[in-house]
């Protein structure tokens, strides 16, 4: 297993964390360090269970073996109405932006404050604005989430999962489906979101050029295991044929192009016999 | 034979944990007063969703079941010479057996189906993995308010389709074959008792109502989150609700017959 840096003041620290599908492990005895206040990108191959990690740090899933600690707490052994109260403090952008469809992007801003504050109408409709003005939405209030379109949805769920000013982001893949213009905006919405409000960030991604311009510190899993990790230019310059497959995108290498299988010529002179 | 032996047992544990969650999420459901009043805004919107709009397909269908009754059972009667008796027969089978039972079955066409899709969706689109995210308990906002609307709805509903049945009988009998208006009510007055036959009906049709509700939400949100799987988990629900309505009302009917 690769060797973890002590880091100082992590916000989410994994220790030894085990997860299976099945009989499938996803992680096996993983260790990982999120730096309290710096934008720290996961990266790995699609299936490499990327999201499920997320899910895992905000309590949804619960890990075979290992402990995941959030700002010290083990949010694993939280009651359901503790771990409720607790995610006040964490948000996670979904991929899919999992905007509630019933309801306009004004409400769907205002859902986190309206569950978890005693806000006025009048206060809430400050922030809520607050909030659509710095993603360039103020416009969109009153569009249901049918309406809008790619770029403008994710906006709408980022303005949505930083309405309460959490101190832990998760992002689940956030630049991709993008055009270039939206991903320049979230980019940089993303950067500014985390040095003024002094959030700490997690990027699940997988997209290389965006992560360069965004990452404090990558970690690449793979395998169930960190494959590597470093800022990004160790992970740039790194010796670990894994890590340098991935990071220039190489079609083969540790990570094979095929699907494991039988050997091709046999496969070919078995046809038809 | 040890594989075909592993196989049953794999699905009769699947069986009983399926039967478990369902059993867990009814308790939740149920016995969760707080949740029912914290949400109390979003059931009432339900219920216009779930009761308000099933209105139209139960006053259609109300009105031609009752017109239906009315004309088999005239010409069976006439036969007899006892057409008078038409009111009598009309009321006593819409509400003891076809009110109850013909309204539940339209329910859960029309509303326990779209339930289970919607939260089937929701599951799909992450819309409820968001919100208990977010810190929100999805089974106390988003599936105990359709829940408890269906409940309520459905009886109210049913107490319109058995009202419209009934001008339906009176409409073919009375006006169109000619039976005359004061022995058709007369009649109905006098063989109808109302909490043998409307309110113990009634019974029958709530526990319908709690019955195909629990198994509209429990698919919905226990379904596999792809198009396939929401498709599967809705018509489940319309079979599954359909039989335990018609089972149910033959287990409930032997009991009140019985004198329970």
């Amino acid at each position: 297993m690769s060797e973890i840096k002590d880091v100082q003041g992590s916000y989410v620290k994994i220790r030894g964390l085990t997860f299976k599908r099945g009989r499938r492990a996803i992680f096996d005895n993983v260790d990982i360090d999120i730096p309290r206040g710096k934008i720290t990108v996961v990266m790995g191959p699609s299936g490499t269970g990327k999201t499920t990690m997320l899910r895992l740090i905000g309590g949804e899933l619960q890990p075979d073996g290992g402990i995941i600690t959030v700002d010290g707490q083990n949010l694993h052994k939280f009651s359901r109405k503790k771990l409720f109260l607790a995610r006040r403090e964490m948000s996670l952008m979904f991929q899919s932006n999992a905007l509630f469809t019933g309801i306009n992007v004004y409400e769907n801003v205002a859902f986190p404050l309206r569950v978890h504050t005693d806000f006025s109408e009048e206060m809430i409709r400050d922030v809520v604005l607050m909030n659509l003005e710095a993603v360039g939405l103020r416009g969109a209030r009153d569009l249901m989430p049918s309406e809008l379109s790619g770029g403008m949805a994710r906006r709408v769920a980022l303005a949505r999962a930083v309405v309460l000013d959490p101190k832990l982001m998760m992002y689940d893949e956030p630049f991709t489906g993008q055009d270039p213009i939206s991903q320049g905006i979230l980019m940089k919405l993303v950067r500014e979101l985390n040095t003024n409000l002094n959030m700490t960030s997690v990027i699940v991604s997988h997209d290389v050029s965006t992560v360069r311009e965004v990452a404090d510190y990558i970690y690449l899993l793979g395998d169930g295991k960190v494959l590597g990790h470093g800022t990004v230019d160790e992970m740039m310059s790194s010796d670990s044929p894994y890590v340098r497959q991935f990071m220039k995108g190489l079609p083969d290498g540790p990570v094979p192009f095929q699907y494991p299988t039988i050997d091709y010529s046999k496969d070919i002179l078995e046809v038809g016999l | 034979m040890i594989d075909t032996l592993q196989k049953l047992g794999q699905s009769a544990i699947a069986s009983l944990i399926r039967i478990g969650r369902a059993g867990i999420m009814f308790f939740f459901l149920v016995f969760n007063p707080k949740n029912f009043v914290k949400n109390f805004r979003s059931t009432v919107n339900q219920l216009f969703y779930v009761g308000v709009l099933s209105l139209p397909i139960i006053v259609v269908s109300g009105l031609f079941i009752g017109m239906v009754i009315a004309l088999q059972g005239y010409y069976t009667l006439n036969d007899f010479g006892a057409s008078t008796a038409l009111g009598q027969l009309v009321a006593l089978s819409i509400l003891r057996e076809l009110g109850p039972v013909v309204a539940a079955l339209l329910f859960v066409g029309r509303a326990c189906s779209a339930i289970t899709a919607e939260i089937g969706l929701m599951k799909a689109t992450e819309q409820l993995s968001s919100m208990e995210m977010i810190g929100v308990d999805s089974l106390g906002y988003v599936i105990a308010p359709r829940f408890w609307a269906g409940v309520i709805s459905l009886p109210l509903l049913t107490v319109i389709f058995e009202a419209m049945a009934i001008w339906g009988g009176y409409l073919v009998g009375v006006k169109l074959l000619g039976v005359d208006g004061g022995t058709f009510w007369s009649n109905m007055q006098s063989g109808v008792h109302f909490y043998d036959d409307v309110i113990k009906g009634l019974y029958k049709n709530l526990a319908f109502g709690v019955v195909a509700m629990w198994i509209a939400v429990y698919q919905g949100n226990n379904c596999v989150p792809t198009a396939e799987g929401i498709g599967r988990a809705t018509t489940r629900t319309v079979v599954y609700a359909s039989v335990a309505i018609l089972g149910l009302d033959f287990i409930l009917t032997a009991m009140m017959m019985g004198g329970w």
